[in-house]
């Protein structure tokens, strides 16, 4: 007798679909767990670890902010295989602000976030309008060619980058503002996604050309998800300029452009939570491993093509789907 | 020094060219973008070099042996992986890449780095043409680029599988339906790609140490060859190799060595600007493609 697995939505996953999920707590509880488990997560237990863990959780907060630009980018199909090229342009905009005109972290971070995502944007336009693996090339090739750029012209700093940057008030600041930029980020995109906007963006990674047949001018959109994504991972850059107090050519390193990505992949692309979780369990993963040095690298690539070519879900689609249904084995007639 | 460019030019042209070739004919034909393509590049080196140095054979067997494996290296790549997520171009890009920078980073690991890990040239010694020196090596550098330039030339217009190779390329349902393999193909062109790494690294690399980071150098030219040329075009391949390579000769000659990369990043700022699909592109602008 053969059998095969089927799934079944819970009985609370389908009560609580609409409005008479506010008849009862257990359904208000089951809705909301999963959306303010990182919440209180982010803003009341992780300031608990000691101060070394702290520090992790900060860069932690960096690299997810980088996987959720990676998504938002992947969410209309462009896929960027050098984040690092946000992370380093946003490092040098902030630095470059605070090293030159003396301005602090309150005005760099904006400023940094707004013009450096609209220097990606520019420099990645011309980009927009092919298909296929052009974009991934471009980004892949962009910040390592402007290391050997900043090397050879000893611009901002040369190889030495440019140093003493002030740093944030305190640690507890620096960490509310890392993981309440997280939060607003990973909510603000879920729900973008969700609205008529997010089902155009999503609409132009199925098809591009049923999106274009409906009226629609689909490099303006890409454009605008661009800009977006960019500002995300400039933001990253300029908070983690800050954060290290320097702003230099190991910003356009491949170390910022694997991790997100690889982040993305293990958590599960298209929910921005994914990356977020996938954030959370390599960063400190990575911190555990430092005594094995290159070998780290070895295990992210090899992550990325495990998960690429057998998990292609990810955790968080897993995880999800437990959640919302479960399983059993019925026969086949 | 006019005499010099030109010479030194036509070298790194030629030795563009050579590197691109492979990355080049992978994509051309099974649409694979290999990203791990800089890490079968110097895996076939330190292939070479573990092959001469430690089990101590004659260096035109380890050459071939080197070059089989990196072949081999590429087809198990195809049929392990890409296979798996073949079409699905974001899972190609993101697979070949963690795959090439494990085998990269793990080179790194066992300290496969210093001074020592360096072929031997083919030839020793250097010529003279007119007052300009130039050693052996790099004739052979030349001489390679325009043999395997001609090889796969007549191999993809006079033999079976080379005609196989350019019917999947240009219409892979049609071709299927004259019986020919498209999986088999596809990993015949993974392992072919692999082998002119391996051929272009045992020419290339006598040149100077085998290192880790040249296996990202080499990524990185093919790449900025390719967008500049287009991909999936040869003849793109070979002109802008001579457009890049002569431009980076100039600027290293004239200018300061070390704004030598800068030529590759303008070129492709440039090509990216006037025609995004690089000179010779096959891959059109989505307008224009059905």
């Amino acid at each position: 007798m053969k059998k095969r697995k089927e799934r079944i939505d819970r009985g609370i996953k389908v009560r609580s679909e609409d409005i008479f999920a506010l008849t009862s707590y257990r359904e208000m509880i089951y809705l909301l767990a999963p959306r303010a488990l990182p919440v209180v997560g982010l803003l009341l237990f992780v300031p608990l670890f000691s101060p070394y863990w702290r520090e992790i959780f900060i860069s932690t907060a960096i690299y997810a902010l980088l996987a959720i630009s990676w998504d938002v980018l992947v969410s209309v199909g462009l896929i960027s295989l050098g984040q690092s090229f946000f992370y380093g342009v946003g490092s040098y905009v902030a630095g470059a602000l605070n090293h030159y005109w003396g301005l602090p972290p309150v005005l760099t971070l904006p400023v940094a976030t707004i013009g450096g995502a609209a220097i990606c944007t520019i420099a990645l336009l011309p980009v927009l309008r092919l298909r296929g693996i052009y974009f991934s090339m471009v980004t892949l090739v962009l910040p390592l060619m402007i290391l050997r750029l900043v090397e050879a012209t000893r611009i901002f700093g040369g190889t030495e980058g440019l140093t003493g940057l002030s740093p944030f008030p305190g640690q507890l600041t620096e960490m509310y503002i890392a993981n309440a930029c997280l939060l607003i980020a990973l909510f603000g995109f879920r729900r973008l996604l969700d609205s008529d906007y997010g089902l155009i963006v999503r609409g132009i990674n199925d098809n591009d050309r049923a999106v274009m047949n409906a009226g629609l001018n689909i490099h303006w959109y890409k454009t605008q998800i661009l800009f977006l994504g960019a500002a995300v991972g400039c933001f990253a850059g300029a908070f983690g300029t800050h954060h290290d107090m320097f702003a230099g050519m190991p910003g356009f390193a491949l170390d910022y452009s694997i991790m997100p990505i690889a982040a993305a992949i293990v958590g599960g692309t298209g929910t921005f939570a994914g990356s977020v979780l996938g954030a959370f369990i390599l960063v400190p993963l990575s911190e555990i491993l430092r005594a094995l040095g290159a070998l780290r690298i070895v295990f992210y690539g090899l992550f990325l093509v495990i998960f690429v070519v057998g998990i292609p879900e990810g955790l968080f689609h897993y995880i999800r789907r437990k959640y919302h249904q479960f399983e059993r084995w019925v026969d086949v007639e | 020094m006019l005499l010099g460019t030109l010479i030194y030019g036509f070298v790194n042209s030629c030795l563009l060219a050579l590197l691109a070739m492979g990355f080049n004919l992978t994509f051309g034909i099974s649409g694979v973008a290999n990203f791990s393509y800089g890490a079968i590049y110097i895996f076939s080196g330190f292939a070479a070099w573990i092959f001469l140095n430690s089990a101590g054979l004659p260096y035109a067997l380890c050459v071939i042996m080197a070059i089989g494996l990196s072949a081999t290296l590429g087809v198990l790549i195809y049929h392990v992986v890409i296979k798996r997520v073949k079409g699905l171009a974001l899972s190609e890009v993101m697979a070949t890449f963690g795959l090439g920078l494990a085998i990269m980073e793990l080179f790194r690991y066992f300290d496969f780095v210093g001074f020592k890990y360096t072929l031997p040239n083919l030839i020793e010694g250097s010529v003279a043409i007119g007052d300009v020196y130039i050693d052996y090596q790099r004739i052979a550098v030349i001489l390679a680029a325009i043999a395997l330039t001609g090889f796969i030339y007549v191999f993809t217009h006079y033999t079976r599988t080379g005609l196989a190779f350019r019917a999947i390329a240009q219409d892979e349902r049609t071709a299927l339906t004259f019986g020919m393999d498209s999986d088999h193909i596809a990993a015949l062109s993974m392992g072919f790609g692999s082998a002119l790494a391996a051929a272009a690294a045992v020419v290339v690399l006598p040149l100077g140490t085998i290192a880790v980071e040249g296996g990202y150098d080499v990524l990185l030219n093919a790449l900025a060859v390719c967008i500049v040329g287009g991909l999936g075009s040869t003849v793109g391949i070979l002109v802008a190799s001579v457009l890049i390579g002569y431009a980076q000769t100039i600027t290293a000659n004239y200018l300061e060595p070390h704004w030598m990369m800068l030529v590759s990043l303008i070129a492709i700022a440039i090509v990216l600007c006037i025609k995004p699909s690089g000179i010779f592109g096959h891959q059109k602008e989505l307008e224009e493609r059905i």
